[in-house]
């Protein structure tokens, strides 16, 4: 009796929270690396308001591109690892949406708790109201890119040697465009001007990376296991 | 012709620096990749020609 | 057996694809040899000095070049990595990694002769200028497919991932162009990119596309060297390699 294309994706996604809600040490690590990083900004640069104030959506955005990608090596390195990746891809279900299933628990246990606590670390930095909740919605509408992008170079390195420092090679030149158009929303809501453009565009991006990265991600991944 | 003389031309306007910086160093690059792939097939060639040799007894 | 469309793929195998490319290498370079000192001369002695930059100007018939052919040397390297990924043929691959390096060098040409000409026409080696900007992202693109190949042992693995991300790139190049133009010109409000070309005269227009087509020549002819290098190191178990002379 083969299970529904929906019910395999619903297991999936409460298999990967599970074992992230178990090891929450890998969660907390990456949650915390983003906490660090930003906070180290200010002691390079200098308390000084003013700097403080411009820079916020860079840092704060850089460290998100930096903590998203330290944790990509766990989406399928431990899957991989025990046999369970190889599982999956043999499942008759369609492989484009058990691969979106587990994007989607990385996300939720490695993007959303840095949506969430961005907006306290944009006040360490005097960002103003508005511009804090553009950080919070644009961290929602690109973290969802930088999961699915960086999945696909976690799919290309499974188990290749050169690791984290290699995927980053991959897939930070790929990130580029977020960061751009999410850092530039912050920067426009707090300067003043329209973000809906810069946000727009973002939500673009996610929606293509949604549309085109489950197929590339599932042909590295059947790469990676011949 | 462009050039009074030929301490002209080197001169370049006053921007030999960045004139010659750039052209030399493109020669250079684009010789050192010319020379690094004939050293490279001629090395090949001659692996192959030898394990054949080997190969041959 | 009368199927003449069977002479398409006849060069498709390594072993016949060998001397093939063996045979053009000399003549592409050979075009690249001779468009190149015309374009030389165009460029250092026929082109007459620009009003606005000097000679400092002259650095762009260099620098576009080089450019163009990083950006289309990359989509050609995804289109055969492309073919290779979908009709599982080796030579596809070996011709992606032979395009790669020679990819890679036109990049880092176009950006050290960008900073050689932002320095003298606007004050500063490096200028955050879109294009230039681009064309740095590039550089990672085509150091990310060269270390992923480096790094996988098994070489169709290779072939194939470093296939995807060669393609991945291909589609995310024009969206990053898009989004360092705009942040350039968000941040530098109306200032003028740094390699605009000066309005040209038409001398300086065919000294440009001379370069072009010697750039051109030379990277197919490199290409081609450096596929036959490939073909040799990875088939060098095969019969017909032993058949070789040593030349």
């Amino acid at each position: 009796m083969a299970a529904t294309a929906g019910a395999a994706c619903r297991a999936v996604v409460a298999r990967d929270l599970l074992i992230a809600a178990r090891r929450r040490s890998d969660v907390l690590t990456t949650f915390f690396f983003f906490v660090i990083v930003v906070s180290l900004f200010p002691l390079g640069v200098g308390p000084e308001p003013g700097t403080l104030r411009e820079i916020a959506p860079g840092v704060v955005w850089v460290a998100a591109l930096l903590a998203a990608m330290l944790s990509l090596a766990r989406m399928f390195g431990a899957d991989y690892a025990d046999g369970t990746l190889e599982q999956l891809v043999l499942t008759p279900q369609p492989l484009t949406l058990l691969v979106l299933s587990k994007v989607l628990a990385h996300w939720l246990t490695t993007g959303l708790p840095l949506v969430l606590v961005a907006p306290v670390l944009g006040l360490q930095f005097d960002l103003p109201g508005d511009a804090l909740a553009t950080l919070l919605v644009s961290l929602l509408i690109g973290t969802p890119a930088l999961s699915l992008i960086g999945a696909v170079g976690a799919a290309l390195t499974l188990g290749v040697r050169g690791g984290g420092a290699l995927t980053s090679l991959l897939v930070l030149p790929l990130y580029v465009p977020v960061l751009v158009f999410g850092a530039g929303a912050v920067t426009a809501s707090a300067t003043g001007m329209g973000v809906a453009g810069h946000l727009s565009l973002l939500g673009a991006m996610s929606l293509t990376a949604l549309v085109l990265a489950p197929w590339a991600i599932s042909v590295a991944l059947r790469i990676a296991l011949e | 012709m462009q050039w009074g003389s030929v301490s002209e031309f080197f001169a370049m306007g006053g921007y030999a620096l960045y004139v010659w910086g750039a052209y030399v160093v493109t020669a250079v690059v684009i010789g050192a990749e010319v020379v690094a792939l004939v050293r490279r097939g001629r090395t090949l060639r001659a692996l192959v020609g030898r394990s054949s040799h080997a190969q041959s007894d | 057996m009368g199927f003449t469309n069977l002479n398409i793929w006849k060069y498709s195998s390594p072993q016949t694809f060998y001397p093939l490319a063996g045979r053009m290498v000399p003549w592409f370079m050979g075009v690249a040899v001779v468009l190149g000192l015309i374009g030389l001369y165009i460029a250092l002695f026929a082109a007459p000095t620009d009003f606005q930059q000097g000679d400092a100007y002259r650095i762009i018939f260099i620098h576009v070049p080089a450019a163009w052919m990083s950006m289309f040397t990359y989509l050609v390297m995804a289109f055969w990595a492309g073919i290779g990924l979908a009709f599982n043929t080796r030579l596809s691959s070996m011709m992606a990694h032979a395009l790669a390096p020679t990819g890679a060098l036109m990049t880092f040409i176009a950006l050290w002769t960008g900073a050689f000409w932002g320095r003298p026409t606007w004050g500063a080696w490096w200028v955050w200028d879109a294009r230039l900007t681009s064309e740095l992202i590039l550089l990672f693109l085509y150091m990310g497919y060269l270390s992923l190949v480096a790094a996988i042992d098994d070489p169709r693995r290779a072939d194939k991932a470093s296939a995807v991300l060669a393609l991945v790139g291909a589609i995310n190049v024009p969206i990053i162009y898009f989004s360092v133009k705009w942040w350039n010109t968000l941040h530098q409000g109306s200032s003028v990119s740094i390699t605009r070309a000066p309005s040209m005269a038409s001398i300086m227009l065919t000294g440009m596309l001379v370069m072009v087509f010697a750039f051109w020549a030379y990277s197919i002819a490199a290409a081609l060297m450096r596929v036959r290098c490939e073909i040799l190191e990875r088939e060098r178990d095969a019969a017909w390699t032993r058949e070789l002379k040593k030349s």
